[in-house]
């Protein structure tokens, strides 16, 4: 098969590492080339030398047999070489069509923008992947997963010979990304290549034709997807063989009931929630984005109103209509959003790490006792293998995995009694995502409950021992593990399916 | 690499030549990037040329005269800096200033006994703090907004009680508190180094004023975290208020008199002296005694080129171009720190 760009020892070095180190590899026409590789393997580098957003020290880009040079994306852009980037890059205050037409309206004799026409082109191009889209409608209005094919939509409205996709589903739902994926195989067979990051193992195998593997900065090597499984492409990513990413149970859980959420309503956004939480076990909540699944967390946590219900522990009702009250009951929300809502990026890890539970860690008087609080924090990124120089270094110069590590330490230092971990490795590597199921499997031994809420079939299918499945505000149905697969988790979540259960196990429960 | 405790190991090796001028180079280095350890050394500096370039500079009245200027503003940046720190700005101070000097003033001229005059004085400026407070925590107005429009209000309503005039012949018993001396320092330096060392040792140490830290770095995040951020914002912006009000007495009680224009273009001047002091626009940065070391740094500078006879003009360039170049080294000070790593 032809290759289409062909990429020749390139290399690119950082103060202090190298970070893309003598890399080689072409890219076939037509054909989707997955690229994995833990945080800091190179990927983004290597993708930002070929968007022409980062400039190159060695080596060769050689595109349909002809070696380019670029200055500047658009440089790459005029090639035909264009990038979706993780980070969403729309202007969430301006409209559908002046978002993908970015600096690229289409204009009139005195430089004035043709608006009719600009509206007109952006409503074919919706129309062309069926998505159903008013073009003046403010981007800030749609959701993530509506976002982020925007963004793909503005990449292809350039007519790409390569597109470069920078982990598209991180925050897609299953149904968006089937959607998303259905759109790229068209493309595919329109003849564009592609090249794909992804941390989703599983997405490697539904939509590449090859997946290559870097780590640290070399190229260690490139496979034919039906020649190679999961356990081996972990293993390539990480160096080191890795047996069973989501480890194993302790055990079932001691059937204690000991937190219950009764009734929970919220106009607009969920209905008739009720559910209970052993001791030692790991819920699953599975749905489609927008299930409302993250508003009842929010909503239990305290964060969000409710119209009405209750929340029981132990039997006793107990108040939380702020997260201090919940705070207060031990109750952990580790948010989906970890740098806007989650995290204080531009503090320290120690500022962090204390952030819910200053009180405790404060005099009578109200004076932090700083030898406790250090005491403390050493010990938490001791435990939680948190890799760092210091305490004392900010959070936004850590990676991913590290950060949400710096998470999950801060939210244990409360001790809570229930743990609600909204996407507990969205945007995590392999490596992190271990260590991190790893402890919820030690939490979840010592006797605390956990609710996961994940869009990630596999992780929830790999870690829980129950999943509630939600579908527009309603808990449609329960699956417990001798039962789990992905198609009766999904058949629930579209609302196809009810559970024939679903009311005796409220009264079960 | 996992964490290496800072303090430990470190210091126990038997410490050669070279390795002690290396602990001295990363102290030094350590030391530049506290913007405080930065102002104190150039202010010091500074001051050392002075003395040279001025006989005067070094006198205990020269000195003195330094620090009753620079008063006003370092008391209210006490709370202005605060408030940037949690993410708020507050450009009414300069009217609430005037304020609450109006406001006792006109209390004692009808015969009110001074500290109910004095405490109805900052009462009002607490007022205007409290509907500041609320109206950027509750109805989520902009803060730039919010006090943009009560410094215009306050500052109008001044003019109708007071029908533009200056309230004049205060009692002894009042204006004592700004010409009053002890140990032969007047009492409006006293009042300041006192609130900065309480606004300094509370900012860094208290859990309650450290939440503002947390809602400067990410309101979001601190919400979740179990912080009340509406509390905390109102609160802040009563402190800055009262802060206010409490520098307008002082100048009130040193003048004598109350006047409905004191305070004009003060905002501006006390946000430059804690963005000098290394507070950020953005939140999350910055110190009480940052804040007062650019205040001081500020008055050290418009004194010297008074004394240097430098034109009044080129004093308000010279600001200017300091505050920026604060800024800019703040920015290459930030760059240098992630090349490192």
């Amino acid at each position: 098969m032809e290759e289409i760009l062909k990429i020749e020892n390139l290399s690119k070095r950082f103060p202090g590492v190298l970070a893309v180190d003598n890399v080689s590899f072409g890219l076939r026409q037509g054909e989707i080339l997955a690229l994995v590789g833990e945080n800091g393997a190179g990927k983004s580098t290597l993708t930002g030398m070929l968007g022409g957003i980062l400039g190159r020290d060695h080596g060769r880009i050689i595109l349909k047999g002809k070696t380019v040079s670029f200055q500047s994306s658009n440089d790459a852009i005029a090639e035909g070489i264009s990038m979706v980037f993780q980070e969403l890059s729309l202007v969430g205050t301006l409209s559908v069509a002046e978002n993908i037409f970015a600096n690229r309206h289409p204009v009139g004799p005195i430089n004035n923008i043709r608006w009719r026409r600009l509206y007109r082109d952006t409503r074919d191009l919706l129309r062309s992947f069926k998505l159903d889209l008013d073009p003046m409608v403010p981007v800030k209005r749609l959701s993530m997963g509506q976002q982020q094919i925007l963004e793909i939509l503005k990449a292809i409205s350039t007519d790409p010979v390569v597109l470069i996709l920078d982990e598209p589903t991180s925050s897609l739902t299953e149904a968006e990304t089937d959607y998303l994926f259905d759109k790229i195989r068209k493309l595919q067979d329109q003849g564009m290549s592609f090249i794909y990051i992804t941390h989703k193992l599983s997405e490697i195998f539904q939509i590449a034709n090859r997946v290559m593997v870097m780590r640290d900065g070399k190229y260690v090597g490139t496979e034919d997807v039906g020649e190679v499984n999961e356990a081996e492409l972990v293993s390539m990513m990480v160096g080191r063989e890795i047996k069973n990413v989501y480890g194993a149970a302790s055990g079932s859980p001691v059937s204690t009931e000991y937190f219950r959420v009764e009734n929970f309503c919220c106009e607009g956004a969920f209905q008739n929630i009720t559910f209970g939480l052993q001791r030692g076990e790991i819920l699953g909540f599975a749905g489609l984005v927008g299930a409302g699944r993250t508003e009842l967390a929010l909503s239990i946590f305290g964060a969000e109103p409710r119209d009405s219900g209750n929340i029981l522990i132990d039997g006793q009702p107990v108040t939380i209509s702020r997260p201090s009250d919940a705070i207060k009951n031990r109750i952990a929300y580790l948010t989906e959003d970890r740098k806007g809502q989650g995290l204080y990026l531009s503090m320290q890890i120690r500022e962090n790490l204390i952030a819910p539970f200053l009180k405790q860690l404060s005099s009578a008087i109200g004076f932090l006792k700083k030898k406790i609080i250090d005491r403390h924090v050493h010990q938490k990124v001791e435990e939680f293998a948190i890799a760092t120089p210091s305490i004392y270094q900010k959070l936004l110069n850590l990676s991913g995995g590290n950060q949400q590590k710096c998470l999950i330490a801060m939210w244990m230092g409360i001790r809570p009694e229930v743990i609600i971990f909204d996407e507990p490795t969205r945007g995590v590597d392999v490596g992190a995502r271990v260590e991190i199921y790893q402890k919820l499997r030690q939490f979840a031994a010592a006797g605390t409950g956990i609710i996961i809420i994940s869009s990630d079939l596999p992780e929830l299918i790999g870690m829980c021992d129950r999943i509630l499945v939600m579908h527009r505000g309603e808990i449609k149905g329960e699956v417990l593990s001798q039962d789990f697969s992905e198609e009766l988790i999904l058949s629930f979540a579209a609302g196809i399916k009810r559970n024939v259960n679903a009311g005796e196990f409220r009264k079960r429960n | 690499m996992r964490v290496n405790s800072e303090n430990g190991t470190k210091i126990e090796t038997d410490l050669t030549g070279a390795a002690q001028s290396k602990m001295f180079i990363n102290a030094a280095r350590a030391l530049i990037a506290y913007r405080e350890s930065v102002l104190i050394l150039v202010i010091l500096i500074f001051g050392l040329c002075m003395t040279f370039a001025s006989p005067v500079f070094l006198s205990w009245r020269n000195i003195e005269a330094i620090l009753l200027a620079l008063s006003v503003e370092a008391t209210i940046a006490i709370g202005m800096v605060i408030l940037l720190i949690s993410g708020g700005l507050d450009l009414s101070v300069g009217s609430i200033l005037a304020f609450a000097g109006v406001v006792t003033g006109l209390c004692l001229n009808v015969d009110v006994p001074v500290v109910l005059s004095i405490l109805l004085g900052l009462l009002a400026a607490a007022a205007v703090g409290m509907v500041n407070g609320l109206l950027v925590s509750k109805m989520k107005i902009n803060p730039f907004i919010t006090t943009l429009g009560m410094m215009i209000s306050i500052r109008g309503l001044l003019l109708v009680i007071a029908k533009g005039r200056a309230v004049l012949n205060l009692p002894e018993s009042f204006t004592v508190v700004g010409q009053g001396r002890l140990f032969n320092v007047q009492y409006p330096i006293y009042i300041m180094v006192a609130l900065v060392i309480i606004g300094d040792i509370l900012m860094r140490n208290s859990r309650f004023m450290r939440q503002n830290y947390y809602i400067g770095g990410n309101e979001k995040a601190a919400r979740l975290s179990g912080i009340n951020v509406d509390l905390v914002k109102i609160i802040d912006y009563c402190m800055v208020a009262v802060l206010a009000g409490i520098a307008g007495l002082l100048i009130t009680a040193r003048f004598g008199s109350s006047s409905v224009t004191v305070g004009g273009g003060l905002e501006l001047r006390v946000i430059t002296a804690a963005i000098i002091g290394g507070a950020s626009l953005s939140g999350g940065e910055g110190s009480v005694l940052g804040a007062f070391l650019g205040a001081l740094f500020m008055g050290v500078l418009a004194n010297s080129l008074n004394l240097l006879g430098v034109d009044v003009y080129w004093q308000r360039l010279i600001t200017g171009l300091i505050l920026i170049i604060a800024v800019v080294f703040d920015v290459i000070n930030e760059r240098r720190k992630e090349r490192q790593k």
